[in-house]
């Protein structure tokens, strides 16, 4: 009898995995904004190997890009001979000209190239981090509330209205001021200001599919609360959910810089986007390039995740 | 403009070789091929066909509005004469409208929410007959009075939303024959509406077609409609016209294996579960890029001949020249059409077991909230719905019980409460001997729960997209089969699949992959998974085609037949109910006004709402003749039930003064025959059947 | 209707409370470092102690927040540490500063993303549409602190058509407010263009649209009496919460071109720790956009027939 049923062949799973990837050759748009947000992942990953100094050292102050650094050997930068780091930059032979500021260096004499790549890392880090932890938090209550209505939906709706009443940037004020600020004080604050816009969306997605008959059937069958939400609800709310993880971690980027711009950001000296345009600003009238350039890096990935999250929902609403 | 004739003589229509396109990503599809139509003045042909057949795409080409995507491939459409084809804007805008208008599937979302209707009404006559505003409010009030809506007044000063489906649908028609045009497009035009108030909408386009100088195409999938509404029918397959002619002719003659076929698949007052089943079309409807080649219906045909069926195009041919009867079939002529009549296999009448439900008093209040400052003055915080008001009925072992009502009667109330997705509020529900009703799903034991299961309406809902169909059967056995090893639980899977008749390759698949009918069967499959002894099904082939619908239908009578299932059968669909079920029960407003068994109910003494209810059913049979009962007004709002008898507010039969003012009796009309009805029982014995069967022979002769 | 208004601005109140509390919390609850950051770090012990003495600050904590709260609703805010004179006296000439600047922006951006989101909306997969799409993303991914130099760059740096910053120190003038308004239009009228397309193309493909275009109507009447009413219910709503963006946006922009509004206020109040400064701007911000959040629940019902008449 047992014989009788011989299983089919399961697709493999790269096809299950990355099929609905493929989907997004098909949109320009979001091709474009693939490739400039892997390109700032590939240049936060490999920023050790692609930053000529280091990020933090002064050298040579107020230097218009492309001029040349001139240095001896033996000088010290961050503790390291300049020889070994002229070394390490390929195809330098001269060992004296240890190489160019392509995009110049600020007051202090930092390489702002240098401070911009490993600028990525810091913003790659904690934007990622703070949205991922956000969604975390708003998503299971959004499916609560928008499942079970009742007071859990009440009580939920009302805090996030009261944090949502606050602009933005009053509450970051408002928190920052009150508490030390440290790194994680700031990813926290990002969280706890983010969590409910992702709420509001989870649970009116969790309204409209609550009503499925494919969630009655569930009921039906005696199914509990956890399985409704995360397997019968959640699954079929990830279409808007990642377009809308993409929107949030560029406007999570936006965020984080803005804080640092105004003065409430990561603790200095690493490098960090927000505060270079900020500590450019003062010089903008006659050397630009400091906080321009940092200006264009953070457009530039904001504007990747922006153009990936339309790229996908062109995609998603094609079938 | 001005280029049509207000005198044109010929034809107001002809579509001449008609092929229509549209382009995808993937390719362009041919959706319309070879399509012919001549419409007289003051007739009236019918389109008919399931989805996907083109029907709609025909009548959007007359009106020349297919998106950016659709054309015109091939062919002319001539009104009165002129190539629609030659019009420019302005000629068409003059078209549309005012020559040739159009009335929709959902009059709800065809109506602009944002605007009273006054507006939407009176911009006709102002654009077309440059009427000025006093002249198009006065045309406007006296089309709402012909279409039969009462108080024009305050009708003209509502918003869409204001009224219900019926009136809407009423106004949309008023619309379109503001401007009195040559002809009239209804697309599907009471799909979206109650049966009784579909009935009313017919007799008007019925009554319309005589009155007006108008021409018209229905466009159904309802062959009781096209009988009670057309002249002439065309029956569209895969794009094409199959088979056209006079109605009578081809309903009682038809020439094409497909038209047979839709007829076979249709529950007829003649079908009977034992004697006579359904019988499916086999197969499915190809996809447009995907067509076979000659015959599109060949696949699927039990005449098919192989070599002469399946090469090159077929053309129409002529059955009747008189009546211009043609069928797009090579064999036509050779069919022993008489033969297939017969050869239908007997099931034996099913013996019914014990006692598996039994509902008594239940009663099911929702409170509604209700914040008005009225209401809080008041003191009074809610409001009650009474959505099932003291429902008593049982059912046994192999028996099918039909739950029967319009939209708000409160079946689907009565499910979820039977399922414990909602408690009762009073009475009892006794399953397997032991009262439920106050019992949450959650809470019962999981040998109640695998015992009572539902399948659902929706096909494009009951499954979850995001799981695969093999996943999904497995979840469930595994919750209910006490089976946990993975082996085991895929092979009862496999044998699931099996049993609903889908081919084992479907475990992996999606249920985007699936087609309407596929997604029932694993609904299907997923409810008997756990050997249950009772299974409710809401609605399960109503949103299926004609065709698949039979085939769903028979295949849960199957099942349900080898399990000695319990079934309970909530439908709207009288015809399906007298086809399939033992016993019946009427509805109305949370209220049961009758039960029986089938032919109790199916024939005097009738609850006049049972009335009502049979005689608003379209049945495609000439040889039926039906007692026309229109039903006055809407349904009443559960929030705000009428007093008395919850059906005195549209019964044909009440009494004032005790109607209106008592609760009804519950008059005994022979052993569980019940009917809760003021009017005494020889009275409503007297009241003559509404469904009659004439003689096959007379009628052919008469 | 009324009760629906009555409602609106109960729970408006209801919310005020909550974050008058949640204000007053994070920033009084400990009276002794109330005092460290009113007399400043040098301050003794006992210098600390008569001021709390003298100002209630031992009183039980319910009653200093009624007390506050009193003081607050009849525009009492406490005094500045930093301008060394009343909160009021600084606030309101800020906050009429960045009203010029809201309003300007307004004003530019209501008409614009309109305008343009209908364009888009109207015809959907046109050139029209996509080339509106793609500049609107463009503009709402350059966050205001990359416009801002980009912008000072362009006109100050390389044009020096514009003055850099706008301190109003000669007296108002409207060069001055040009970038400061830029720089917020840049940025906030392309969500609010995204959005009215995404409004107007969703209404174009309804089937009332269908049957107006069905009845004969011209293109021009469609799309104003049938499309518009509709598809700009749902724009008002969002340019009524877009005041909300705008003042984090402001913070931004008056702190880069060195503008003195209400903004650059809470920012100095904030890094010098100037408690009362900081309550009064919080309490104001969140009672502007709370305000305009309720406006747009009630704007939206009026617009709305299917909601109104319920």
């Amino acid at each position: 009898m047992a014989d009788a049923f011989s299983l089919p062949k399961r697709p493999s799973l790269a096809v299950r995995v990355f099929g609905p990837f493929l989907l997004l050759r098909e949109s320009w748009v979001g091709m474009i904004g693939l490739s400039l947000v892997l390109f700032w992942v590939l240049v936060a990953l490999f920023a050790p190997v692609l930053a000529p100094f280091p990020p933090n050292a002064p050298l040579m102050a107020l230097q218009v890009p492309g001029a040349d650094y001139p240095t001896a050997p033996s000088t010290l930068i961050d503790g390291v001979p300049a020889a070994e780091i002229c070394a390490a930059i390929p195809g330098n032979a001269a060992q004296v000209d240890c190489g160019t500021f392509w995009l110049g260096t600020d007051l202090v004499g930092r390489d702002v190239l240098s401070r911009i790549i490993f600028g990525a890392q810091q913003v790659l880090i904690y934007a990622p981090l703070a949205t991922f932890l956000a969604y975390l938090v708003g998503i299971p209550m959004g499916l609560w509330a928008g499942y079970s209505r009742g007071m859990a939906d009440a009580v939920f709706s009302f805090i996030s209205n009261v944090i949502l009443s606050f602009p933005v940037l009053v509450l970051y004020v408002l928190i920052l001021v009150t508490l030390p600020r440290s790194a994680a004080i700031i990813v926290a604050a990002v969280v706890f200001a983010a969590a409910p816009g992702i709420f509001r969306i989870v649970r009116g997605l969790a309204m409209d599919l609550r009503a499925r008959e494919y969630v009655a059937a569930a009921e039906t069958r005696g199914e509990p609360l956890w399985y409704i939400l995360f397997m019968e609800i959640l699954p079929n709310a990830r279409g808007p959910l990642i377009v809308d993880a993409m929107l949030r971690l560029g406007y999570v980027i936006i965020t984080i810089g803005t804080l640092a711009f105004i003065g409430l950001g990561m603790p200095p000296p690493d490098p960090d986007w927000g505060r270079m345009i900020a500590e450019g600003r003062t010089t903008i009238n006659f050397m630009p390039h400091m906080a321009l350039f940092p200006c264009l890096a953070i457009s530039s990935l904001v504007l990747g995740f922006n153009l990936l999250a339309d790229g996908l929902r062109e995609v998603s609403l094609r079938d | 403009m001005g280029r049509f004739r207000a005198d044109w003589e010929g034809p107001v229509l002809e579509c001449r070789d008609l092929s229509i396109s549209y382009d995808t990503r993937a390719a362009q599809i041919p959706a319309v091929q070879d399509f012919n139509l001549v419409l007289n003045r003051n007739e009236t042909i019918g389109l008919v066909g399931e989805s996907g057949c083109g029907k709609s795409t025909v009548a959007m080409a007359i009106m020349r509005y297919m998106g950016k995507n659709g054309a015109i491939t091939g062919g002319q459409v001539l009104y009165k004469g002129i190539d629609l084809a030659t019009l420019t804007d302005a000629q068409l805008r003059a078209l549309r409208g005012n020559e040739i208008a159009m009335v929709y599937q959902e009059p709800m979302a065809s109506l602009n929410p944002a605007m009273k209707l006054d507006r939407q009404l009176m911009e006709v006559p102002i654009y077309h007959d440059g009427a000025g505003e006093e002249e198009a409010r006065r045309r406007a009030l006296d089309m709402l009075a012909k279409v039969k809506l009462p108080d024009p007044e305050r009708v003209m000063a509502s918003y869409p939303h204001q009224i219900s489906g019926g009136q809407q649908q009423r106004v949309v028609i008023a619309m379109a024959l503001l401007s009195q045009p040559s002809l009239l497009l209804l697309d599907e035009p009471t799909t979206a509406l109650d049966v009784t108030v579909e009935a009313g909408i017919v007799e008007l386009i019925a009554e319309l077609a005589k009155q007006q100088e108008t021409s018209m195409i229905y466009i159904s999938h309802n062959l009781g409609l096209i009988l009670e509404t057309c002249d002439r029918i065309n029956v569209m397959y895969s794009g094409q016209v199959v088979e056209e002619g006079r109605v009578a002719d081809v309903f009682d003659r038809m020439r094409h294996p497909y038209t047979r076929g839709l007829f076979g698949a249709i529950p007829l007052p003649s079908a009977d579960k034992t004697a006579r089943p359904l019988r499916a079309i086999r197969g499915q409807l190809p996809l447009p890029h995907a067509r076979p080649e000659g015959c599109y219906f060949g696949p699927r045909c039990d005449h098919f001949q192989a070599g002469r069926c399946d090469q090159g195009p077929i053309a129409m041919e002529s059955v009747d020249p008189d009546s211009n009867q043609g069928a797009r079939c090579l064999r036509w002529d050779e069919i022993d059409w008489a033969r297939d009549e017969e050869g239908f296999t007997q099931a034996p009448h099913p013996t019914f077991g014990e006692e598996v439900l039994s509902v008594e008093a239940m009663k099911k209040y929702y409170t509604l909230s209700d914040g008005s400052l009225a209401a809080i003055i008041a003191g009074k915080q809610t409001r009650q719905i009474k959505a099932n008001e003291s429902i008593t009925f049982l059912a046994r072992e192999a028996e099918t019980v039909a739950i029967v009502g319009e939209s708000g009667c409160g079946k689907s109330t009565l499910a979820k409460v039977l399922l414990g997705l909602e408690t009762a509020t009073d009475g009892q529900v006794n399953f397997h001997g032991q009262d439920l009703g106050k019992t949450q799903v959650q809470r019962r034991k999981r040998e109640d729960v695998k015992a009572m299961q539902m399948v659902f309406q929706n096909p494009f809902d009951t499954l979850n997209p995001s799981h695969t169909v093999g996943a999904q059967l497995g979840r469930v056995i595994r919750k209910f089969g006490g089976i946990n090893d993975g082996d085991a639980v895929r092979r009862r899977v496999m044998q699931l699949l099996d049993i609903v008749k889908l081919p084992a390759d479907f475990y992996y698949r999606r249920p985007r992959q699936l087609s309407g009918g596929q997604k029932q069967r694993v609904g299907i499959a997923r409810a008997f998974a756990g050997n249950p002894t009772m299974v409710v099904a809401d609605e399960p082939v109503s949103a299926l085609d004609v065709s698949v619908a039979a085939a769903v239908t028979g295949l849960l009578m199957d099942i349900q037949r080898s399990y000695r299932t319990t079934l309970l059968f909530i439908s709207h669909d009288l015809s399906l109910v007298r086809y399939l079920a033992d016993r019946v029960v009427v509805m109305y407003l949370g209220h049961i006004v009758e039960q029986g068994t089938t032919e109790e109910i199916f024939s005097p003494p009738y609850h006049p709402y049972t009335e009502a209810l049979l005689s608003a059913v379209p049945i495609a049979d000439t040889s039926i003749e039906k007692k026309r009962i229109i039903l006055e007004g809407s349904l009443p709002s559960v929030i705000d039930p009428p007093k008395g008898c919850a059906f005195h507010t549209r019964c044909h039969r009440k009494t004032e003064g005790l109607c209106d003012r008592e609760t009804p009796p519950k008059i005994a009309a022979g052993p569980g025959h019940e009917i809760l009805c003021h009017i005494p029982l020889e009275d409503l014995a007297a009241i003559e059947p509404v469904i009659v069967q004439k003689d096959k022979a007379a009628a052919a002769r008469g | 209707m009324l009760v629906l208004v009555a409602r609106r601005f109960g729970s408006m109140i209801l919310v005020m409370l909550v974050v008058s509390m949640l204000t007053f919390l994070a920033l009084e609850a400990d009276p002794g470092n109330v005092a460290t950051k009113v007399l400043g770090p040098y301050s003794t012990e006992q210098q600390r102690d008569i001021w709390m003495e003298r100002n209630g600050y031992n009183d039980p904590l319910p009653e200093r927040y009624l007390r506050w709260l009193g003081n607050f609703l009849q525009g009492d805010f406490g005094e500045s540490t930093r301008f060394r004179t009343d909160v009021a006296d600084v606030l309101w000439p800020r906050l009429g500063n960045t009203a010029i600047l809201a309003v300007a922006t307004m004003a530019l951006v209501i008409p614009l993303s309109l305008v343009l989101g209908v364009l888009a909306g109207m015809r959907e997969g046109s050139a029209t549409d996509r080339t509106i799409s793609v500049v609107s993303i463009f503009t709402t991914s350059i966050p205001e602190i990359a416009s801002a130099p980009i912008l000072t760059f362009i006109f100050v740096f390389l044009l020096g058509i514009l003055p850099g910053t706008s301190s109003f120190q000669d007296g108002f003038s409207i060069t001055q407010l040009i970038l400061p308004t830029l720089v917020l239009v840049l940025y906030d009228f392309g969500y609010v263009t995204r959005m009215t397309r995404a409004s107007m193309a969703e209404v174009m493909t309804t089937n009332y649209i269908r049957t107006a275009t069905l009845k004969g109507l011209p293109y021009r009447r469609i799309i104003v009496k049938h499309a518009l009413r509709n598809a700009l219910i749902a724009p008002f709503t969002v340019v009524m919460l877009q005041i909300n963006w705008l003042l984090s946006g402001v913070i931004v922009v008056e702190l880069f071109f060195a503008y003195k509004g209400f903004g650059a206020l809470l920012l100095e109040a904030a890094l010098n720790q100037d408690i009362y400064v900081i309550e009064a701007c919080a309490m104001i911000a969140v009672f502007v956009a709370v305000g305009t959040q309720a406006l747009s629940d009630i704007g939206y019902t009026v617009l709305n027939p299917r909601i109104r008449f319920n």
